[in-house]
């Protein structure tokens, strides 16, 4: 139990920093399709008998690729993501078929294990969520300038596409991050809707980072302590708890500023 | 091959499909809505998934789902980053109640996999003539609307001052995807949908920016990858690992992307030799 709340605890961070660039750079679909991606790797490392994490990682990174390839131009930038990712999820279906069993252990990673955690995964996650962090540090001023004043960030020669595949590599380690814990379907749910209430509610970016991070603690370990009493999935729980932290936001935002 | 009424029933099935995403597709990626597109399929499927669940109709529950997601998503945003955040929002509470639903129906572990991945070889009649009556009411009804909608995808403005509030044709327009959308993932799954909603349609608008020719030109992608992934998919029964057969929506899956890629190249290859001749000049 105590790992579940650990492990949660790194993923809420993760994905309330991250998901304050989602939603800034209205990147929803890549982040669903990113986890969508990542699930077909999982499949496929299931197949060649590897560890699924290892496969999350690999497709992570090369949808990553293929989205930041195929979005240069910008103007199918939506149509590109669909498309990589149902080519994916294709790719995932024929790994299923040929893989002879149901492959329970894959179809886990659609809905996470969090409550069945081991200390060693947690370990992992840790890693993974400290590197993209130190990543989004790094990124974290320029990508900032690029997503608020994008003409300013142009004139003064800020590398856009650069910045543009390095943010689907964060995004991408989130997402393998992230999944083995919530899983492919809900990952998405912590990058969005809380992040999405703090930049409503917070008058500056780091005041919406720190609150998204906040707003995802609470979703994650209520979540978690929720499906504790009641016995309902926690992914379940947690992506309820997080749509709700939006809309009370918009609620919030139109009742108050009008 | 087409001695196999499965077969057979697997083209009608898909042609259909592929008619009716194709032209409405063609709306979708102009109006950079590939993601409510998207996102309305896998609102359908938790839909269909909570109407087996209750006992009723999956088509009733998917179809429910699918209006009143793209309602939702209209409603709650109008400007791009909005819209992107309500489509994820709206998203992540179809997909947490979907897994509930599953979650609770834990005996039927194979109904989640066709209801995304897609039947077209188990397709039933009643389904395919259901489909094929909702279906051409909504081709009927995005004619209706062809003129509006065209005008408020290209220039918002000026259909306003036609007196074509731009506001309501777009939730219209999400009302009819997201019919259009429950139809074919009824029969196709929500994966199928998905890609041949936007595949053939993107490789279209590459090709032509007349919006009827590209209608007319999406539609025939769109028959041609279907009908090739499902003849594929039939052949790959004698293909290693002997006797499994890969699934259609792989081939659907990669052909729509290649579609996309193919037209992408095509156009930059157009634009490169415009350039070159310029320079010889």
């Amino acid at each position: 139990m105590q790992n579940a709340f650990l492990a949660s605890g790194a993923i809420a961070v993760l994905t309330g920093v991250v998901g304050i660039f989602v939603v800034l750079r209205a990147n929803s679909f890549a982040a669903h399709a990113l986890a969508q991606i990542s699930f077909a790797g999982a499949a496929g490392a299931v197949l060649l008998r590897l560890e699924p994490l290892w496969g999350l990682i690999a497709f992570a990174l090369a949808g990553a690729a293929g989205l930041g390839v195929l979005s240069v131009g910008g103007a199918r930038r939506d149509a590109a993501t669909a498309l990589v990712m149902t080519a994916a999820l294709g790719t995932g279906a024929l790994f299923l078929v040929l893989n002879n069993t149901y492959a329970t252990s894959v179809f886990s990673l659609l809905f996470g294990s969090i409550v069945g955690i081991s200390r060693s995964a947690v370990a992992g996650t840790a890693v993974l969520a400290l590197i993209t962090l130190a990543m989004l540090g790094a990124l974290f001023r320029p990508m900032l300038f690029a997503t608020v004043n994008l003409e300013g960030a142009r004139a003064r020669g800020v590398p856009l596409t650069r910045l543009n595949s390095a943010f689907l590599v964060c995004l991408a380690l989130a997402a393998a991050a992230t999944i083995p814990i919530v899983g492919s379907l809900l990952v998405f749910a912590l990058l969005v809707a809380p992040p999405a209430a703090a930049t409503l509610l917070a008058k500056n970016p780091l005041q919406a980072v720190v609150l998204a991070v906040v707003l995802n603690l609470t979703c994650s370990w209520g979540g978690i302590v929720i499906a504790y009493y009641t016995t309902l999935p926690v992914g379940f729980i947690i992506s309820v708890l997080a749509a709700s932290t939006y809309l009370a936001a918009r609620v919030y935002n139109e009742r108050v500023r009008a | 091959m087409l001695v196999d009424p499965e077969v057979r029933a697997a083209l009608i099935a898909g042609a259909v499909v592929a008619v009716l995403c194709g032209a409405i597709g063609v709306f979708v990626v102009m109006r950079r809505a590939s993601f409510a597109g998207h996102a309305i399929t896998d609102v359908g499927f938790t839909g269909g998934a909570g109407a087996t669940l209750a006992g009723v109709s999956p088509l009733g529950g998917l179809l429910t789902f699918s209006v009143l997601g793209s309602l939702l998503i209209s409603r709650l945003g109008d400007r791009v980053r909005e819209r992107d955040i309500a489509t994820g929002t709206v998203l992540t509470v179809a997909l947490g109640l979907g897994s509930l639903f599953l979650w609770i129906q834990t005996r039927y572990v194979s109904e989640p996999a066709s209801l995304l991945f897609g039947s077209i070889f188990a397709v039933q009649a009643e389904v395919l003539h259901v489909t094929i009556v909702i279906g051409s009411a909504a081709l009927i009804a995005l004619a209706v609307l062809y003129r509006p909608l065209l005008y408020s995808t290209i220039s918002p403005d000026s259909a306003e001052a036609r007196g074509v509030s731009p506001g309501f044709i777009g939730g219209a327009f999400l009302v009819l995807l997201g019919v259009a959308v429950a139809e074919a993932a009824q029969l196709v799954g929500v994966l199928l949908t998905t890609a041949l909603l936007v595949g053939p349609a993107s490789a279209a608008t590459y090709l032509t920016k007349r919006t009827s020719a590209a209608i007319a030109l999406s539609m025939a992608i769109g028959l041609a990858v279907i009908t090739l992934s499902i003849a594929l998919a039939y052949e790959s029964y004698y293909w290693p690992p002997g006797g499994k057969g890969w699934p259609v929506s792989f081939f659907v899956g990669a052909l729509s992307l290649a579609a996309f890629v193919a037209a992408r190249a095509e156009v930059r290859r157009r634009r490169l030799s415009v350039l070159i001749d310029e320079e010889a000049e």
